[in-house]
């Protein structure tokens, strides 16, 4: 038995949640060989051959993978995986993005966003947005599984010391062409990766305001997320949503800003170690998986905070 | 051209589902079902590309129960111009689904696939990406803006980080994400009309394609439940039991 896992990277840095995929295919048992596909890719394969868990990293370095476009990809990941009976990547917009590509092409049915391991061909994992929990066993010769991130510890990144094999295949499919693109540049940690978040939701009431927020996110060292009640109304970009369709998160804390509690967000960010709620509805459902609540107008409460937090 | 939007008939978003009595499977006894959100998104996308002189001919399909007519029907009466219903009595697996949608693809010659990027009961989010494979043809999902060019359509993604631009050459398969656009109601006189417009039902046996499926479910729980905390007075509490009882800030 051994895993090949699939490298989440931009690269010029291997993206911790990585070393989250690294720690459920430990779980899985056997060799775990790490697949980089990227261009100009060197200092992430440089960054993986220490970390301690892996038995080879594979790196695939052309300009064909420099967006991570699945069409070129999932070939890549197949003509690689013969010798594997697991291939794992952590549930990114990239990994799924290509990993039901890869099943497909293998005749796969593959297994989204595993919370647990059970067992090598038994998993847990959410359904119904998080309302339940579903225990599922795969038949499959080959298991292709998406893990969700915050469900795993991190992987220690460093102590380690493996080869570095260059893969000089090339699948350039020339149906998907890369246009552009418009990342969010910010200071702050990122969200799924954050010791500490802190969102608003609709009831911010503007983009502007989202400024209360930052500024108490700079003392605390913290990412700042939304509701997709903010995100729609467009008071923020997409990218900062935490919910059931955009990221996951479970932060050590988690402060929810005018944020009411729909399902949907409940569902990105229920994990959290500790969970603050600041609402002025005391109704509101966020009250319910709060560990401390407080029901006050979030417009008296954020500069409070702010300056409480300044001492 | 012509587009094919596969629609999935699933719990309605508004029910708090639970596990059946023996904890082996989802309570679906008297649960209102609706069509999956994101598939409902994509059926406007088609008829939006129609309504812009884009697409003449949309085709409407579903995989499941016979009960998947209705979804069907609300997506001929939002503006499909006929549906295809592809029968099957077991629950079938996203792969087995891909399976069924690439055979119907080989004989209808969509030049757009449209499809919602998840479904929100097994939340899979893999069904456009197997069909794609399948077809070894050019992906777009999590999308939130469509342009249609000449022999191509660009796509905006939305990704981790934001934003990402592609450009696919048709036939291409999009899924949809939530903010690519909001779905209109049906009215009452294209409810009326819908009724009239064809809807084949075909079997899953008929299309020999082997469907069995690869996973078994062994049961269903309800996740771990948050203990409930307490309310704070003020700002200062709060601080204070965050420094010293949480002890999350410093």
């Amino acid at each position: 038995m051994s895993t090949l896992v699939i490298a989440e990277h931009n690269n010029k840095q291997l993206n911790a949640a990585t070393l989250n995929a690294i720690t459920a295919a430990k779980q899985l048992g056997g060799n775990i060989d790490l697949l980089i596909a990227g261009y100009e890719c060197d200092v992430v394969a440089q960054q993986a051959a220490i970390i301690p868990s892996l038995n080879k990293v594979m790196v695939a370095d052309n300009c064909a993978y420099g967006h991570f476009i699945a069409e070129n990809i999932a070939p890549l990941i197949v003509d690689n995986a013969h010798s594997y009976s697991h291939i794992v990547a952590t549930a990114t917009t990239t990994a799924k993005n290509i990993m039901p590509r890869v099943a497909a092409l293998l005749d796969v049915q593959a297994i989204s966003d595993i919370s647990s391991v059970l067992s090598e061909d038994t998993f847990k994992r959410p359904i119904y947005a998080g309302n339940l929990i579903a225990t599922v066993q795969s038949s499959d010769p080959v298991k292709v599984l998406t893990i969700r991130g915050t469900a795993f510890d991190a992987a220690s990144a460093q102590g380690g010391s493996v080869n570095i094999e260059t893969l000089d295949q090339v699948y350039d499919l020339g149906i998907t062409t890369f246009v552009g693109e418009q990342l969010a540049k910010s200071d702050r940690p990122e969200l799924t990766a954050a010791n500490i978040v802190i969102s608003g939701g609709r009831g911010m009431a503007s983009g502007d305001n989202f400024d209360l927020l930052y500024k108490i996110a700079d003392q605390l060292g913290a990412a700042v997320g939304a509701s997709r009640a903010a995100v729609d109304a467009g008071f923020v970009p997409n990218d900062m949503q935490v919910g059931q369709t955009g990221k996951i998160v479970a932060p050590d804390l988690y402060i929810a800003v005018g944020i009411s509690g729909a399902i949907q967000h409940l569902a990105g960010m229920k994990e959290s170690k500790v969970i603050v709620a600041i609402n002025k509805d005391e109704d509101a459902p966020i009250f319910a998986v709060a560990d401390y609540g407080l029901a006050a107008d979030l417009f008296t409460v954020l500069p409070e905070l702010e300056s409480q937090l300044s001492k | 051209m012509k587009v094919l939007v596969a629609v999935k008939r699933v719990v309605d978003y508004n029910v708090k589902v639970r596990p059946n009595s023996g904890n082996t499977n989802v309570d679906l006894a008297n649960v209102k079902m609706s069509i999956n959100p994101f598939c409902e998104i994509a059926v406007e996308e088609a008829v939006r590309l129609k309504e812009k002189g884009v697409v003449t001919e949309i085709i409407a399909v579903s995989i499941g129960s016979l009960q998947s007519q209705e979804q069907l029907r609300t997506s001929l009466a939002l503006g499909a111009d006929r549906a295809i219903l592809i029968e099957s009595n077991q629950p079938i697996e996203p792969l087995a689904v891909a399976k069924c949608l690439k055979s119907l693809c080989e004989e209808e010659r969509p030049d757009i696939i449209l499809m919602g990027k998840q479904a929100i009961d097994g939340d899979n989010n893999q069904t456009g990406q197997m069909l794609a494979s399948l077809l070894g043809c050019a992906q777009g999902t999590f999308v939130s803006e469509v342009q249609v060019e000449e022999g191509a359509i660009a796509v905006t993604r939305e990704i981790d980080g934001g934003l990402q631009t592609l450009s696919l050459k048709l036939p291409a398969v999009i899924t949809t994400d939530l903010r690519l656009n909001e779905p209109r109601y049906a009215s009452l006189p294209n409810i009326m009309k819908a009724k009239q417009k064809p809807l084949v039902i075909r079997s899953v046996d008929d299309l020999g394609i082997d469907v069995s499926p690869r996973t078994q479910l062994m049961g269903v729980e309800p996740p771990s439940q948050r203990e409930a905390g307490i309310m704070v007075a003020d700002v200062s509490q709060l601080v204070d039991k965050l420094k010293n009882e949480a002890k999350v800030i410093s």
